[in-house]
Parts: structure tokens; C-alpha cells; sequence
């Protein structure tokens, strides 16, 4: 018995009549019986939804969770109910790709909300909702710059973005002939400094983040100006939670913005979904990978939203298509949108402003009572790297036991860094008693 | 209510001053931004953000939810998108706290559910597939495919067999296919199909050589017929050098029937957002879980799940890794679903909805044939493609004018225009979860617009009239791109 | 309206007009109607160098794009502007609305281009 199987025994010989043949293997003749599978595939029989519900439900709770610090590209913030009660319509998560608009407009006009909302966000012009993650994103705003760019082959990017991004950007180029140049840092920052004697007529763009790995604010002062000089373009990343307080790509003169939309209402979940967003100068927008959702009208003359620009893309460009992306991640990007709409202008203002309040409030604490001292004193927005005296991962193991996740090693992302950095992340949903007892857990650690 | 409060953008509903949620209140000392950082650090724009109540959000996003159409509504033929009903479990246990409160960076020991969920899953895939192991990270289809072609890339690169740089792709393939060949690194050249509808292994031969890298193929095919030469292909690929990739959009037909590793296939991608059940969210985040042979194992993307003793961990420790594709692990969420639907299936389930999904697809065909032309008439798979061509010659009346009247019948469009082999194609695919009298309803239907086109075609141009917008100006969007709402 | 008779084609559908040392390039009447309703040129950039067979730009139109080769090496001495507002242009009058021009390095490579008769039959074949 299978509950999504509607056919009766009755049924299923009344079509098989109507069709001309006696059985349902008649149907699958067609397979040559040399590859043809014979007997069963050897997996357990269907179970009824109790059984299963006991399955996962005992999966869920081999996992443990504690009072969390982590960061690096995942956070945990407050995810406000009307997230979990929109998402969860079924006429937004059964619904595919909006390709016919007169039914369609719901998801659609979603998705303007959204590219809306991230061109607000982010100060520029043009946006969309199809990327995957961030590190994804770095890699199709890295392949936006090359195809906008006449006879480039380089693309640079600051040692402190993200390792994992970094690893991305190494396996999508590879293959391509096109060079990857790190750049170097400078007291946990990107040394600017080293920018301009790597451009030339070849570099099609400059990869930075800010906030970056250590969590550091990084000073684009002029940047943009040094770069557009060579028609090289600035790609910066941001946790966009950050631009609710912090200059944003835009202002910096960026011409694409990129990060992970994580921490606008969805959940953790083991990293997986959230949105990779994009944004760039109108200039940019037909090279702009994935789908895009226009406006326009219907013939009645009525405001009406649509798939737009689709010439761009890989379904009718085929192997002369510059991204392969054909997803659009409008159900994750659908959270985000009431998140926004939810926390509203002033609300992102406050939580932005409350994480880094929160964030330096641990800081300053653990250095004074703790006598921590940051890997580098740099401005932060709700994270921070600390320079321990013993291994970050022994110290963090440490404290789990306190039932705190004490932050990311950074040596576990890449292990090329010192084993004593320790990323510690807070969020708005940290309370004071939590970080004075991540303090007093800590001084335990390092006796 | 008026249509103008009905049709707002949820920024033309926004009030200065109302807010819709409340920040906890504030547990350390009140510091201004400039006070932590300096000014050049910070923000100088306001962001037109809206400013709504709860209620207002609430609404909003619910009239939107009523004009979209979705599975849960209806029949939802799509073809090659396997638009089948997502079960309701998979929700529920994707719910569940346990898994969604993860951090991908946490302990492992800390993570052992997840992980063995993990490993779990790509056991059982391995089984569907008749492959070795796999990966679960990549986030798409074609995300799939990208990391497929990565393994075509790091095995020719470790054997430093480096001319081979020309991937196959039949003209029938989908788009994506071609384009992530291309954005992998390889140059790609088209196969032809023969009168049958399926890869001219003619046509194959003259392509076999020392640049060979592989093909991509799916099977059964985008007509939705089964490649009866498959085998020999294999060989002939093989025999050249190459690698055969499996495009796993097409798998609902052949579950527990004929697996891709028996095929003959080295590398294969899933759409667990189709075959597998997990809900499509208007286009995503879906899953393109990769499965591979022993031969291809070496090159996973980092880090696998592995299993040691009864422990499960994240293994990043693998030599020949093409390297790293995604942030994290994939899309968990989905994976939770997909496991949920393999729990609830079982192998008789799935065996049993690749059967009804056939037979619902050749029922179909059978009762439109007469009235659609029906270019390759033969037993289908799960899908069928007919062609409006012959209607277009007698009356004007083309796909798109079928596709848009079916949704004036409250049924969702066919895939139009594809595969570009048929002119005026229109692609079915009814799925398993379809039951007859659905089916019944859609063929009365398509022979009433078949009767229309006859009689008053321009009754059918002008169609929809009913739904929450009419047909939607293309070329002005395209032409004069209005990306983004503008604050006045 | 320009008589397509006197300009000189390639099989990707270009059309290449000579004036002088400058050759004018626009797309046949056969791909604006394939096409459909162009909606956008990329204008290219002046100064830039192309060798004759290389990619220049694009047109799109609602369900295709299509590139368009230099029938010449040279550089970009003159673009269309009036095809940014108005890309219908190439659909209203094919053999008047140049995209680009370009100071040819070598007009030897006229040679190599067809006649509109040995276009019209590279049409017919493709067919």
C-alpha cells in the first residue's frame, strides 16, 4: 500500500486494455534484457509514516546542540514565525519554476520583492535569486567579470576571504585557463597596498570580503577608483545581516556584490539551503548569470511579472552559455523576502546594531577579564578572532563540555593558518548571561 | 477589496514608523555604531526597506500564495520536470529541531545523526543507481552536472591523458548539458538522432577518437524513449577512451527497471527534486546528488561522509579530489526530505512508481495521438513529446497557444519548445502520483482545445482570460528591463 | 532602402558594407526574421581590435541570441548608438541599421565573404 499511488488493481488493467498490451512489463520491453535489472533492489520494503517519523526522529536526536558562537558563513539568529508560516504554503513549495506567469505570479513578484530588496541592500542596480551560496556566487560573480571584460585571464582576490570560497574559486577555474592571484594581508586585513602591482590590462577583477574570515572590516577607500583605471572590475562579499549597520558594496563603489542570505531567516541546517545573492551595476545585467524576473504587463494592460532577459541563459545559449545555472532558489529566497519585510527598515537597523553591541561586549570582556588578546585590533562587526595562548581546537573542546561551541578554529577551514586562532561569532540572540558564562568557561579552558 | 490594495508590492504597503517585529530588548550597554567603529566603516544610505506590521506581511504574502498555481492544486504535466506530489512526512521530518538547529562547522561527534542520514542516503542511491559511492553536495541539477564533468576532468588529468577535451552531447540533450561541459572546460560537439528518436550510434562512430573525453546522455531520452543501443554505446565510448555520464532527469521512468551503473555508466546525477520527491519551491533550492563508479571514486568532491567503525565522519582526507564545489554539505534540508521519501517507498514502492508512472505517460499518449501528432510513435517511458506543427499549418494555433489554454482549464502548461529536435514540441510527463481520473479530465480537456482549434482559433490566442493575469508582454520586459521597485 | 545586392555576406549572417577603408556590419533580413523581436544590442566598445571570424557582440530577442563575427580584422571606429534605445531598428530596416564599423587592416579579406547570391544559396542549403 503506497498513500501517493492512486491506481486500483481495476484501473491499472483498464488502462493497460486501452493501451493495447497485457501487462506492465510489456511496457518496459524496450530494455535490453542484458541491462535490464532482475530482482529486487536491496533496500528495506515501504514503511507507513509512524515508522518513518520514529526513523528520523531518533536521527534528530543523536544530534547535540549547544549554545552556539559559530559563524564562518552560518549564523544563528532569530527567525521570526510569519518565516516558517509563509514558507510553509504549499502554493510556494509545490510550484516549479514560474515559466507560465499567468499562474505564476505569486512566486514571481516574490522574487522582484527580493531583487529588490538585495539591490537595496547592497546599493546597486541589478539582481536575482538563483545562486546557490555564497562561495558559489564568488565563483559566478569571478566568471561575470572575465565575460565583461575584453581579454582577461586573471582574477585576484584578498587572502582573507573565506578559505572555503577560496577552494571553490580553485576547482570552478582550474580547468579554464584563467589565473587566480592571491593578495596578501596585512595585520588581518587585505594589504591594498599590494592591489596595484598586480593589475594590467589581463585582470578582470578583484575578489575582497568585508567582514572577512577574522571577522575584520576592511577599508575599500579608493579601491574602486584603482581598479577602474585598469577596467578592472570590485567584487566585495558581505554578510548581509553586516549591511543593515555597515557600508555597503555600493557605496564602496563596487561593481558586483556577492554573500549568503543565511542569516536572513533560514535556518542553520547543517549549511544547506540558503541563497548565494548577487548584485551588480546595470551595466553587468546581460551578463548576469541565472534567472532574472522583470516587470511588465499582461495584455489587459495590468502590471504582470515575468522570467526576463532569458536569452542570457544556458537553456537557449547552450555551449555558449557562461554559467550553467538554471535553478533559482525562489523558496529560500522567499524566506528571505519576509524576513525583511518582517524585521522592516528599522528592525534591520536595530539587530545589525544589537549583534555588533553584543559582539563587542565579548570581546572587550574576554580581554579584560580573560586577558584574550584579538589576532589583530581592527574594527568587527559581530565577529571577532582571538590569538590563544593554547590550540583554538583543545580550547573549544574545552568548553563544550560547558555546553557551549565556543567559535571556529580557523586552522579547521584552512590548514595553513595558526592553530591558536579561535573565531568566535554572537549574535543578537546571545544573551549577557550566555557570553559571562562563555567567560568564565574560557578562563576555565586555558588553566 | 479594491485590485490596486490586491495587487501592492509589499514595499507600496509600507507606513513610515509601523514595524513588524520586535527586537528582544537589549541585555549590554547601548553603544552607537560609530562609538565601536569608526564612521567609514559604516552605512551612509538608508535602505528603502518596507515598513509593515505582521498583519501586513501576513496578508500580503498569502494573496501572493493565491496566485500562483502548485502541485497541491493540480494536475502539473511538465515534462521532464517530474512534478509528482511531495508528501506531506517529508515536511514534517525536515522540521524537525534536531536537524535544522545544525551548524555545519560543529563537532562531528556532535553531529552523528545528520551524518548518518547522510551516509545513509548515498548507500541507498548507490543501490537505485547500481553505483559505488557518491556525493551529496551538489546543490542543483546542474550543479550535478558541473561536478560530473569534474570527475571526466580529474580522472583524464591523473591518468595525464590531457587531449581529451571533447565531450559528446546528443542534439535532443538538455540546455544545461552543453552549457556545463562548456563552463568545465570542455569543447562540446553534438550528436545526431536518428529516425528513431535516439542517438545515432552512426553518427557516434565519426566521434570516437583520442580527444574524446565522454558523452552526456540521459536515458530514457528527452522524447522519453528508452535507448535501445545503450549498451553498445557504452562500449563504443569506452572502447575510445572515454567516460559516459548519466543526466538523471529522466530516472522516474526506469527505478528497480535498469539502473545507470549496469548501463554502462561511470558518473550519474540526481534530481532529487524530482525523482525523489522533495518539493521544487518555485524553482529551488533543489539537490544534484552524484553517484559514481569504483573507477571515479578517487576524485570525490571534499570532504564524503564516511563511516568508521559505528562512528560517521566528514572525510577531507582524499588525495585525487577535484576539491571543493559548495560552502558546506549541500542542501541538508532537502536530503532529509528525499531520505523520508526512500524510507516511506521502500524498494517495492519505488519499483512500483517507476511502473504506474510509465503506464500513466503511454496512457496519455495513447488517447492524444489521435488528435496531436505524435512524432515517434512507439512504446514511451515516462514522458512523450507531441508537436503542434500540424496545427500551426491548418489553423495558426501553436504550442504556446495550448500551453496557455490549458491553464484557462486550470491544468498546468507541458514543457513547450523542447526538446529542439521536434518543431512546435510539447513535452508530457504525468508522474505516478496522477490517478486516472485526473488523467481522463487532461484528455478531455487537450481534445476540447484540439476541437477549439479547429472551430475558433482565436478564441485559443486570447486565452487565458480567468487567471490572476493574462498573457504577459515579453518583449517590453526584455526590452526595457524593469528589474526592481523604485521608491517615488 | 540599401539594395542587400550590393553588400557583401558571411554564412553567420552578417551583412558587410565598404566604404572606403571602413566596413559597415549589420545582420541579413533573413536572422532579423528568424530572430524575432530584437530587444537588445550590446553596443561594442570603439578602439576595441578584432581579428577577422572573431565575436564581436550579441543581439537578443526574446528567445535567441545570436553572435556577431568581424568579417574583417581591424579596429571599432564607429557603433550604432541608435540601436541602445531603439533595437527594433534591425527588424524595421535589416540593411540600413549597421551595428558597428570597423577600419579594416586588410581589406584582402573582402575576398574571402560571399555575394548575396552565394548567401541566398548558403540559406537554401542550410534549410
Amino acid at each position: 500500500m503506497f498513500p501517493y499511488l492512486p491506481h486500483t488493481d481495476k484501473e491499472i488493467k483498464e488502462m493497460l486494455s486501452e493501451i493495447g498490451v497485457g501487462s506492465i512489463d510489456e511496457l518496459f520491453a524496450d530494455i535490453p534484457a542484458k541491462i535490464r535489472f532482475k530482482g529486487e533492489l536491496n533496500l528495506p520494503q515501504g514503511q507507513s509514516e509512524l515508522e518513518v517519523y520514529k526513523r528520523l526522529q531518533a536521527l534528530a536526536d543523536k544530534n547535540q546542540q549547544a549554545v552556539s558562537f559559530l559563524g564562518a558563513g552560518n549564523y544563528d539568529h532569530i527567525i521570526p514565525s510569519t518565516v516558517g508560516a509563509l514558507m510553509g504554503r504549499t502554493e510556494f513549495y509545490t510550484s516549479y519554476t514560474p515559466y507560465q506567469p499567468e499562474i505564476s505570479q505569486g512566486v514571481l513578484q516574490a522574487i522582484f520583492e527580493f531583487q529588490t530588496l538585495m539591490c537595496e541592500l547592497t546599493s546597486l542596480q541589478v539582481s536575482n535569486a538563483s545562486l546557490y551560496d555564497g562561495h558559489t556566487a564568488a565563483s559566478e560573480a569571478c566568471s561575470l567579470a572575465i565575460n565583461s571584460t575584453r581579454k582577461t585571464d586573471t582574477i585576484l582576490y584578498s587572502s582573507t576571504i573565506h578559505p572555503y570560497t577560496k577552494q571553490v574559486l580553485e576547482t570552478y577555474f582550474e580547468d579554464l585557463n584563467i589565473k587566480l592571484v592571491e593578495l596578501p594581508e596585512k595585520e588581518g586585513v587585505l594589504d591594498t597596498d599590494s592591489v596595484k602591482a598586480q593589475l594590467g590590462d589581463n585582470v578582470a577583477g578583484l575578489l575582497v570580503q568585508s567582514p572577512n574570515i577574522y571577522g575584520n572590516l576592511e577599508d575599500y577607500t579608493g579601491l574602486s577608483d584603482v581598479l577602474h583605471e585598469h577596467k578592472s572590475l570590485l567584487i566585495v562579499s558581505s554578510n548581509p545581516m553586516a549591511l543593515g549597520a555597515i557600508k555597503s558594496q555600493g557605496e564602496w563603489g563596487a561593481d558586483i556584490a556577492i554573500g549568503d542570505t543565511q542569516p536572513f531567516g533560514l535556518p542553520a541546517y547543517y549549511g544547506g539551503p540558503s541563497v548565494g545573492y548577487i548584485a551588480a551595476t546595470e551595466k553587468l545585467l546581460r551578463k548576469m548569470p541565472g534567472r532574472i524576473v522583470g516587470q511588465s504587463v499582461d495584455e489587459d494592460g495590468k502590471r504582470a511579472f515575468v522570467l526576463t532577459l532569458q536569452a542570457r541563459e544556458q537553456h537557449i545559449k547552450r555551449e555558449r552559455a557562461t554559467s550553467n545555472i538554471c535553478s533559482n532558489q525562489a523558496l529560500a529566497a522567499l524566506g528571505n523576502t519576509i524576513y525583511l519585510a518582517t524585521v522592516g527598515k528599522e528592525g534591520l537597523k536595530e539587530l545589525a546594531e544589537q549583534n555588533m553591541q553584543k559582539a563587542h561586549y565579548l570581546a572587550e570582556k574576554l580581554k579584560k577579564e580573560a586577558g584574550l588578546k584579538m589576532a589583530a585590533d581592527h574594527p568587527f562587526f559581530n565577529e571577532f578572532t582571538l590569538e590563544l595562548p593554547k590550540k583554538a581546537a583543545d580550547v573549544a573542546s574545552a568548553m563544550e563540555a560547558d555546553g557551549i561551541f565556543a567559535g571556529v578554529p580557523l586552522n579547521q577551514l584552512d590548514a595553513s593558518k595558526s592553530d591558536k586562532l579561535l573565531t568566535v561569532a554572537v549574535t543578537e540572540k546571545r544573551t549577557v548571561e550566555e557570553m559571562d558564562r562563555y567567560v568564565q568557561s574560557m578562563k576555565g579552558a586555558l588553566k | 477589496m479594491s485590485t490596486q490594495l490586491k495587487n501592492k508590492l509589499i514595499f507600496e504597503r509600507s507606513r513610515e514608523g509601523r514595524r513588524g517585529f520586535r527586537v528582544p530588548e537589549l541585555d549590554v550597554p547601548a553603544r552607537k555604531p560609530e562609538e565601536m567603529v569608526d564612521k567609514k566603516y559604516l552605512r551612509v544610505n538608508e535602505t528603502a526597506l518596507p515598513e509593515v506590521s505582521e498583519v501586513d506581511v501576513i496578508r500580503h504574502y498569502t494573496r501572493l500564495s493565491q496566485k500562483n498555481y502548485c502541485v497541491d492544486l493540480g494536475f502539473y504535466p511538465l515534462g521532464s520536470c517530474t512534478m509528482k506530489y511531495n508528501p506531506k512526512i517529508n515536511e514534517v521530518t525536515a522540521g524537525l529541531a534536531g536537524f535544522a538547529g545544525l551548524h555545519p562547522l560543529q563537532p562531528q561527534k556532535t553531529t552523528q545523526g545528520i551524518l548518518e542520514l547522510m551516509y545513509d542516503l548515498t548507500e541507498r542511491l548507490c543501490e537505485v543507481t547500481g553505483m559505488s559511492w557518491g556525493t551529496l553536495q551538489p546543490f542543483a541539477g546542474a550543479h550535478g552536472e558541473f561536478t560530473g564533468m569534474k570527475f571526466f576532468k580529474s580522472y583524464f588529468k591523473k591518468r595525464g591523458d590531457t587531449g581529451r577535451t571533447k565531450v559528446l552531447v546528443p542534439d535532443a540533450a538538455h540546455g544545461t548539458n552543453p552549457a556545463s561541459a562548456h563552463i568545465s572546460g570542455f569543447d562540446v560537439v553534438e550528436v545526431k538522432s536518428n529516425e528513431k528518436g535516439m542517438v545515432s550510434v552512426e553518427d557516434l562512430k565519426q566521434h570516437l577518437d583520442e580527444n574524446l573525453a565522454g558523452i552526456m546522455l540521459t536515458n530514457p531520452n528527452t522524447l522519453g524513449l528508452y535507448e535501445e543501443d545503450i549498451a553498445e554505446i557504452a562500449e563504443l565510448v569506452h572502447d575510445a577512451g572515454g567516460l559516459l555520464y548519466y543526466d538523471g532527469a529522466n530516472l522516474n521512468a526506469v527505478m528497480g527497471k535498469s539502473r545507470p551503473g549496469d548501463m554502462g555508466f561511470d558518473v550519474v546525477h540526481l534530481n532529487l527534486h524530482k525523482t525523489f520527491s522533495t518539493p521544487h519551491g518555485g524553482g529551488g533550492p533543489g539537490s544534484g546528488a552524484v553517484m559514481v563508479n569504483k573507477k571515479l571514486e578517487p576524485f570525490l568532491p571534499a570532504p564524503t561522509v564516511r563511516k568508521r567503525g559505528s562512528e560517521y565522519y566528514l572525510d577531507h582526507d582524499i588525495p585525487d579530489t577535484m576539491g571543493r564545489i559548495s560552502g558546506f554539505y549541500g542542501n541538508i534540508a532537502v536530503l532529509v526530505r528525499a531520505y523520508t521519501y526512500i524510507l516511506t517507498m521502500g524498494h517495492d514502492g519505488l519499483k512500483r512508481a517507476s511502473e504506474l508512472a510509465v503506464l500513466n505517460a503511454n496512457y496519455l499518449k495513447e488517447k492524444l495521438k489521435g488528435r496531436y501528432f505524435l512524432p515517434y510513435d512507439r512504446v514511451c517511458k515516462h514522458e512523450f513529446v507531441l508537436s503542434a506543427q500540424k496545427m500551426k499549418d491548418a489553423n495558426g494555433v501553436n504550442g504556446t497557444d495550448v500551453a496557455k489554454a490549458l491553464l484557462e482549464f486550470g491544468i498546468h502548461a507541458p514543457t513547450v519548445y523542447f526538446p529542439l529536435i521536434v518543431h512546435e514540441a510539447m513535452m508530457f510527463e504525468p508522474t505516478e502520483t496522477e490517478s486516472r481520473e485526473s488523467l481522463d479530465n487532461f484528455i478531455e480537456v487537450m481534445h476540447e482545445i484540439a476541437d477549439l482549434a479547429e472551430k475558433d482559433p482565436d478564441k485559443l490566442h486570447a486565452m487565458p482570460t480567468s487567471t490572476p493575469v493574462r498573457r504577459v508582454d515579453q518583449v517590453q520586459a526584455a526590452k526595457h528591463p524593469v528589474l526592481r521597485w523604485q521608491p517615488e | 532602402m540599401a539594395s542587400p545586392e550590393k553588400l557583401k555576406f558571411q554564412k553567420s549572417h552578417e551583412w558587410t558594407r565598404v566604404e572606403g577603408s571602413i566596413a559597415y556590419v549589420g545582420i541579413s533580413d533573413h536572422a532579423q526574421e528568424e530572430l524575432g523581436d530584437i530587444v537588445f544590442v550590446e553596443i561594442p566598445e570603439v578602439d576595441d581590435e578584432f581579428e577577422a571570424g572573431e565575436e564581436v557582440t550579441n543581439i537578443e530577442s526574446v528567445k535567441a541570441a545570436s553572435p556577431i563575427y568581424a568579417p574583417v580584422s581591424g579596429k571599432v571606429v564607429k557603433v550604432n548608438q541608435e540601436l541602445e534605445e531603439a533595437p527594433e531598428l534591425i527588424n524595421q530596416k535589416p540593411y540600413e541599421a549597421f551595428i558597428f564599423a570597423i577600419e579594416m587592416t586588410d581589406p584582402s579579406e573582402l575576398d574571402k565573404l560571399l555575394s548575396y547570391e552565394e548567401y541566398q544559396k548558403s540559406i537554401e542549403e542550410e534549410e
